[in-house]
């Protein structure tokens, strides 16, 4: 799963198969975190349901 | 009692008859756990399952889930993506549905794996060879997404909406909508895939084995091209459900018909692909292994050629007529019927393709052995049926899955 894993190897296979998968945990993380950022600073400047 | 909790406008049963309702399926749901807590605790020879059925009743239930869940990847991937905006007003029974679907094939996963400890394993010991490896990984990531997709939703409940900080996050994840719509199609695509993969590079197995495409047997193809054409079928199904025990109308007619069209042409395509590979299978690649066509549909006592009439013509050809000719499309008790085969359909085809494949002989000394499985995988199949009927009740109660409700049912309104 982690390069410091003993059976890791840099091989085409390891590579697509964990490159995809940290690929689209970064994507869905980045996603998450802009929200959360956003909806905290929005939250801050008062925004709410009635706006 | 629960009325702060209810949709503000919005009509439900009195809260005793719901309470009623969900006990009575908690009963049902009960006794599934209870033949959980027996494979997980004594062991998977709780279960008819055999040297010749790895795959069984669970993993035909999975494949199934997984490919009617498909409603939710495609109708995102058409709201979303594609910007077809009339889809807003049916996104979220998509959406709910999908995650009670992906969540009840990761909850049988969890009894089929018989060590639930070690799930863990499929991550951290991945064999990158393995079609399997990436359905765990796509179907892990594709659930997270659908979470995502789903705390929207729960978000606008009337009471939770009132917090500034979970009505700007509703609304900011909104926004943001398109990003992870589309990070799950990716992932449903391959994941629909490598399900059919798994089968069609059995070259052990005749009856799954299909040529194909680099490393793709055709099987990975069509299993996509499937889930994405049955998949909204599925959610219509679940739509008519609900608008009956309701005796509301929830959706528009455009709206459904303008789904119901595009599953009609997507199972039109679909069908058309399935009967060019089924013909190619069985005059080239099967005669190639030294099997005919009749190896597989005869000397048993339940599979015969009626079964692939059955899928592709029944569930296949006549939905696919039905949903795209208009006239009929328009027609409540035939497209009722057009969603009920389609839906019947593909989990059809799931069943072939699991327990068909390995029933059939493979060696000159074999005898095709049948399976019936036991009351503990029965219940243990039954669970998330009664899993997903609790908690699709629940949002229909306290969530506005349905936004076009209120402006359809005026007169009801509290």
């Amino acid at each position: 799963m982690l390069p410091f894993s003993f059976e890791w190897a840099w091989d085409a296979g390891h590579l697509l198969f964990f490159g995809g998968m940290w690929y689209t945990i970064a994507i869905l993380g980045a996603g998450l975190t802009y929200c959360v950022g956003k909806t905290i600073l929005d939250t801050m400047a008062g925004k709410g349901p009635h706006h | 009692m629960d009325s702060a909790l209810i949709p503000k406008g919005a009509k439900r049963c009195p809260f005793p008859v719901f309470a009623l309702g969900i006990a009575v399926v908690g009963v049902v749901l009960l006794w599934g756990v209870y033949a959980m807590g027996l494979c997980w605790f004594k062991g998977l020879n709780q279960t008819n399952m055999d040297d010749y059925y790895g795959f069984a009743l669970w993993i035909w239930a999975d494949l199934a889930v997984i490919a009617i869940g498909g409603g939710a990847f495609f109708t995102g991937l058409l709201r979303y993506v594609f910007g077809i905006d009339e889809l807003k007003n049916i996104i979220n029974l998509a959406v709910v549905i999908g995650f009670i679907c992906y969540s009840s094939a990761l909850l049988i996963l969890a009894i089929d794996v018989g060590q639930p400890l070690r799930s863990w394993f499929i991550f951290w010991h991945a064999n990158v060879h393995s079609m399997l490896t990436e359905v765990a990984f796509c179907l892990s990531l594709y659930f997270s997404v659908l979470t995502i997709e789903f705390v929207p939703l729960i978000l606008e409940n009337r009471k939770l909406d009132k917090v500034p900080f979970f009505h700007n996050l509703g609304h900011n994840m909104h926004g943001v909508m398109a990003v992870f719509a589309a990070t799950g199609a990716f992932l449903s695509c391959f994941h629909q895939g490598s399900l059919g993969g798994v089968a069609g590079v059995m070259y052990g197995r005749p009856f799954a084995f299909r040529e194909g495409l680099l490393v793709w047997p055709w099987t990975f193809f069509l299993f996509t091209w499937s889930a994405a054409a049955y998949g909204p079928c599925f959610t219509l199904c679940v739509l008519k459900m609900f608008e009956k025990i309701t005796k509301k109308k929830l959706v528009k007619d455009n709206v459904v018909h303008l789904l119901a069209k595009i599953s009609g042409w997507m199972i039109t395509t679909y069908i058309i692909a399935k009967i060019i590979d089924t013909v190619y299978w069985a005059t080239v690649t099967a005669p190639s292994q030294g099997q005919t066509f009749m190896d597989f549909y005869s000397n048993n006592p339940f599979y015969g050629v009626w079964i692939l009439v059955l899928e592709i013509v029944v569930c296949g050809i006549v939905p696919a007529v039905i949903l795209t000719t208009q006239k009929f499309r328009e027609n409540r008790k035939l497209l009722l019927v057009a969603i009920i085969l389609g839906t019947f359909g593909v989990c059809l085809n799931r069943w072939v393709m699991v327990l068909q494949v390995m029933a059939a002989p493979v060696m000159t000394f074999d005898t095709w052995a049948m399976y019936i499985p036991s009351w503990q995988e029965v219940a243990t199949t039954i669970l998330p049926v009664a899993y997903g009927v609790i908690l699709i009740a629940l949002a229909y109660r306290y969530l506005p899955v349905f936004p076009q409700e209120l402006e359809l049912n005026a007169d009801q309104q509290d």
